[in-house]
């Protein structure tokens, strides 16, 4: 007879937290500030710089193909008709892709297309892109040994760990501005892992539209959506900036990892 | 053995809610809404103080033990700065300055004054001040980041979210002197 010893994880947790050095890096990539924070026992390890350093090529890259304000962008090229679909990355497609499930998901309160006066349809991704781009970069975390990471991109957040952080991965506490009193923080949110978006109009004024109507949304306060992944987090702020009540509804129905937060 | 650990941790854990309390209500941050994504298979999270202290940063905000605030985060978890601190080392203070954001309007610049991990001081280097409407906005706004700078951190803020333009870039300029205390 042969017994089969089953490895037993040792059980190094009895609330004791290793202390955990923290570094960041930070660089301005499409159009913003990205910070991007470690934590580790030795956070000056040449892997977590190369790995941070992957992050901003990733989002640099993201900024080539599907900017909507460089005209040498893979997407500004394909709609001005000056490169054929073999010269373009392969990221539109999947965007694109990514905007109709979207669409589909939010019934219609996200939308990346919209009508222009003269008639034609405009497809503007950017209220994908962000949260997706950065869901994707942060790939290049994951699979680091022993650390925890936040990248924050301009106010959207994703938090994770690395490999071999599970039982004792630490929380980031995330401030929420307050869109009435600037600078002001309104609400905290505990986040190990996972990702945050806020919409609103405060002082940047009304940039949102509503896909039902066309005219922007502009009112006060804001809508930060929190859940399992960036790019769905973001697409519901978007979707609860639109349509707070219907937004809710929804995300309860279809994605109910989902939490939201109204200001 | 375990589970007297356990249970004194939780006594602690529960004088400590106890002693913060008051000072959790005058801070700015409404009680910090605790939502940790499901896939997450933290032990800790079954209470407030659970999943709160562990997450104390590395800047955690009761070393400098100045006012009572943030005695939440003076746990058995309590990290690095906060042992320096309490084995009577000198107040090293230290100032940095975050980088300069471009905005639509101009350049924005904080500098931060750091001493025992915690920010005492925060001041703008640069701000926009082209024309009459941004003097307005600036004129409302600087003093506020000002003393939001200080607040935030005694809130134990590691990231902050939901920004918009120009106050984008002082709460991310402000992000990146935090930030700029973490890059060496």
């Amino acid at each position: 007879m042969t017994t089969l010893e089953i490895p037993v994880r040792p059980h190094t947790t009895t609330g004791v937290t290793p202390t955990l050095g923290r570094k960041a890096f930070v660089e301005q990539v499409m159009g913003m500030p990205v910070s991007v924070h470690i934590r580790a026992t030795e956070p000056n390890r040449v892997d977590i710089a190369a790995a941070a350093a992957a992050v901003f090529a990733h989002l640099r890259k993201v900024d080539e193909v599907l900017s909507t304000w460089r005209t040498d962008s893979h997407l500004l090229r394909l709609q001005h008709g000056t490169a054929t679909t073999d010269e373009l990355h392969p990221w539109l497609a999947d965007v694109t892709l990514l905007c109709l499930e979207a669409e589909d998901r939010t019934d219609g309160l996200f939308s990346a297309w919209r009508a222009r006066p003269a008639g034609r349809t405009v497809f503007d991704p950017t209220g994908l892109v962000k949260g997706w781009a950065v869901a994707a970069a942060s790939a290049h975390l994951e699979t680091v040994p022993e650390i925890a990471w936040s990248i924050n991109a301009g106010g959207d957040i994703a938090v994770g760990t690395g490999r071999g952080m599970h039982d004792v991965a630490p929380v980031w506490r995330v401030g929420i501005e307050d869109p009435r009193v600037r600078g002001q923080i309104a609400d905290v949110v505990t986040l190990t892992r996972g990702g945050m978006a806020t919409s609103g109009a405060a002082i940047r004024g009304a940039h949102v539209l509503d896909p039902r109507t066309g005219s922007a949304v502009d009112r006060p306060g804001s809508v930060t959506v929190v859940g399992p992944d960036l790019l769905w987090a973001d697409v519901w702020a978007t979707a609860a900036w639109v349509d707070p009540d219907a937004a809710q509804a929804l995300m309860a129905a279809r994605d109910p990892e989902h939490h939201l937060i109204r200001l | 053995m375990r589970r007297i650990t356990l249970w004194v941790l939780s006594t602690i854990s529960t004088l400590v809610l106890l002693f913060s309390y008051h000072t959790s209500t005058s801070s700015t941050a409404r009680a910090g809404t605790s939502i940790i994504a499901p896939q997450t298979t933290t032990a800790t999270g079954s209470t407030a103080t659970g999943s709160t202290a562990p997450g104390s940063t590395t800047t955690g905000g009761s070393a400098s033990g100045t006012t009572a605030s943030g005695t939440g985060s003076t746990s058995a978890a309590a990290t690095g700065s906060g042992s320096t601190a309490t084995s009577g080392a000198t107040a090293a203070s230290e100032t940095v300055d975050g980088s300069v954001v471009s905005t639509r309007f101009g350049n924005v610049q904080v500098q931060i004054t750091v001493e025992n991990g915690q920010i005492t001081k925060s001041v703008v280097l640069q701000v926009p001040w082209n024309n009459q409407k941004d003097q307005q906005i600036n004129a409302r706004a600087v003093p506020t980041l000002n003393s939001e700078a200080v607040k935030a951190q005694s809130a134990d803020i590691d990231i902050v979210s939901g920004a918009t333009y120009t106050s984008e870039a002082y709460l991310q300029s402000l992000q990146s002197a935090i930030d700029q205390a973490h890059l060496s």
